[in-house]
């Protein structure tokens, strides 16, 4: 029985896999499609918020990073007519940057907890100005445009069928679960959890905490530029407030917390929460309910906080693995 | 092994720890006593590194160790636990010792830091089984799992803060043994802060006493203890702590 338990865990993965490669071909209804592809491609963007949120990182930032994503591949594609092939690794490199900047000098001096939020939530708001008040390159809160090429084009990573984009979105995504998983059985999960609980405790086990916590801070920042880069590409145009800025950032705090911030796939069931909301206060009320979202995002995210703080998908685990 | 020279500690207008020389060689057990508040703990944090000494020297093996961060000091040879017990409770009590052994030696293996973990256990008394959580452990067995901590992380100097006692007895008298156990299988030289003088002066070679971040006496336990200026400083405050101790009973 348990060896046949075992197997079925096993083919789970590769089944759901099929079945997700499959859907585009069976449904082609594009509305339906493109609210897939924005799930997987948020779902890839609060993954790489929860991986350091999970360890007790808060960051209020990770609009800034998913912001220099986004602007600095559109940026140089309609400026400087460089591929986003070349755009999205200096957007990386970039938004890499910038959290070794930022992390680096707060976790070299123990800036943690509320105050290490405060650093993050400014970094948010600094690339948010950044952005609005270089207006002449960046279209200011306007928003931009990449320059369309006609027809489909690898070398402009554009693309006019939805399916293209959706497969890509699913390879990202998969890709975010892949990295999730790998620190997961890392033995640096280890030395998190451990600092996230005391960090001389863990310096005394010989743990070099400054790196730890700034390894796992760039990797984060990466995915979540990739994330930016990508929703750039997909959507051809970005405003400061889609893709950076305080609202976005609280944005992921929220979906994670919602999906469950200690699971892989809480990000995912966040994303498809969040999106599905948005939605349907967007189709239900039309332009009555502007800003509705973030009001419900705030209540649910006080309630959960309290009543479900591992989220959704990490206490439906829980309370099945108890049942076992 | 360890030669420290003139350490002093302020924090803004207090000094904990003033001008304190002292060496440790290889193979010693050296007590460190004095009451609370004495600087015990405080001259731990500057040997691993967890505070950054005003000034003075700490030389360990030939290396001078001020300014390094803790994780290097842990790395060069120095292993360390803390007064008050601080698990991790996010891992299982294995993991717990594991992640010393792993990144404790400065070499990141997997399978060596398993062995030393497992060595680490089964040395202080503890189970070497994976799923063990650290929830169970009760207040001896905390300390203990401090010990296998730092025992991972393979140190040549061991430096055991058991200063809050909340242990008894027979207890005490465990933990003494096992630090001795310590020396004598694994070679580590030890030095060893308490703040009760019964069971650490059987087992040290030599006392160093504190009060009020100065050295007041070093030497063999039987002289430091006949030390009017100890009996003054120390016994004084364990007669307080007597009548404390007689209070508390009648409560």
């Amino acid at each position: 029985m348990s060896r046949t338990n075992l197997s079925g865990a096993r083919l789970l993965p590769w089944l759901v896999g099929a079945v997700l490669i499959a859907l585009p071909f069976a449904n082609r209804d594009p509305y339906h499609l493109h609210l897939l592809i924005l799930i997987l491609i948020w779902s890839f963007a609060y993954t790489s918020w929860s991986m350091m949120g999970r360890f007790g990182l808060v960051s209020l930032g990770h609009g800034g990073f998913m912001g220099v994503g986004a602007y600095v591949t559109a940026l140089l594609w309609n400026h400087a007519g460089l591929t986003p092939w070349l755009g999205i690794p200096i957007s990386l490199a970039c938004a890499g940057l910038l959290a070794v900047i930022v992390g680096y000098p707060c976790f070299r001096f123990r800036i943690t907890g509320h105050y290490f939020v405060l650093v993050t939530l400014a970094l948010s708001g600094i690339v948010l100005q950044v952005i609005t008040a270089s207006r002449d390159y960046t279209g200011g809160s306007l928003g931009f445009s990449p320059n369309r090429v006609p027809g489909n084009s690898l070398w402009a990573l554009q693309f006019e069928d939805k399916r293209t984009w959706y497969l890509i979105a699913l390879a990202i995504w998969a890709v975010g679960l892949l990295i999730w998983r790998t620190v997961d059985r890392s033995m640096d999960r280890y030395a998190l959890e451990a600092i996230s609980e005391d960090e001389d405790a863990a310096a005394a086990a010989g743990v070099n905490v400054t790196w730890e916590k700034l390894k796992i801070t760039v990797i984060s920042a990466l995915m979540t530029a990739f994330a930016g880069a990508l929703y750039c590409q997909y959507q051809m145009f970005i405003t400061p407030d889609t893709v950076s800025g305080i609202s976005v950032s609280l944005q992921m705090v929220f979906a994670v917390i919602v999906g469950g911030v200690y699971v892989a796939l809480g990000p995912t069931v966040g994303a498809v929460i969040t999106i599905l909301l948005a939605e349907a206060l967007r189709i239900g009320f039309g332009t009555k309910a502007v800003g509705w979202d973030n009001l419900i995002y705030g209540l649910l995210l006080v309630l959960f906080i309290i009543f479900l703080p591992k989220g959704i998908l990490g206490s439906t685990l829980a309370r099945f693995q108890a049942r076992r | 092994m360890l030669v420290v020279e003139g350490l002093v500690k302020r924090f803004g207008g207090f000094t904990a720890v003033n001008n304190v020389s002292f060496r440790v060689d290889q193979g010693e057990i050296l007590g460190l006593i004095g009451p609370n508040g004495s600087g015990k703990s405080t001259i731990f944090n500057l040997l691993s590194g967890t505070l950054v000494p005003s000034a003075g020297s700490i030389k360990f093996g030939g290396t001078e160790l001020a300014g390094m961060p803790p994780h290097r000091i842990i790395n060069g040879g120095i292993g360390r636990t803390f007064q008050i017990p601080r698990p991790f409770r996010r891992l299982s009590l294995f993991e717990n010792v594991a992640l010393a052994g792993y990144y404790g030696q400065g070499r990141h293996s997997r399978a060596k830091a398993d062995e030393a973990a497992e060595r680490a256990l089964e040395m202080v008394g503890l189970p070497t089984d994976r799923k063990v959580s650290v929830d169970g452990l009760g207040a001896a067995g905390l300390k203990k799992l401090e010990l296998a901590k730092a025992l991972a992380t393979g140190p040549k100097l061991l430096l055991a803060d058991e200063s809050l006692g909340g242990l008894d007895e027979a207890e005490m008298d465990q933990a003494a043994e096992m630090l001795r156990k310590i020396r004598a299988e694994l070679g580590i030289t030890i030095i060893w802060v308490e703040h009760i003088m019964g069971v650490l002066m059987r087992v040290v070679d030599r006392v160093m006493v504190l009060d009020h971040g100065e050295k007041i006496a070093e030497g063999l336990p039987a002289i430091v203890s006949s030390d009017p200026r100890v009996v003054e400083v120390y016994l004084g405050t364990e007669a307080d702590a007597t009548q404390a101790a007689a209070a508390e009973a009648r409560r």
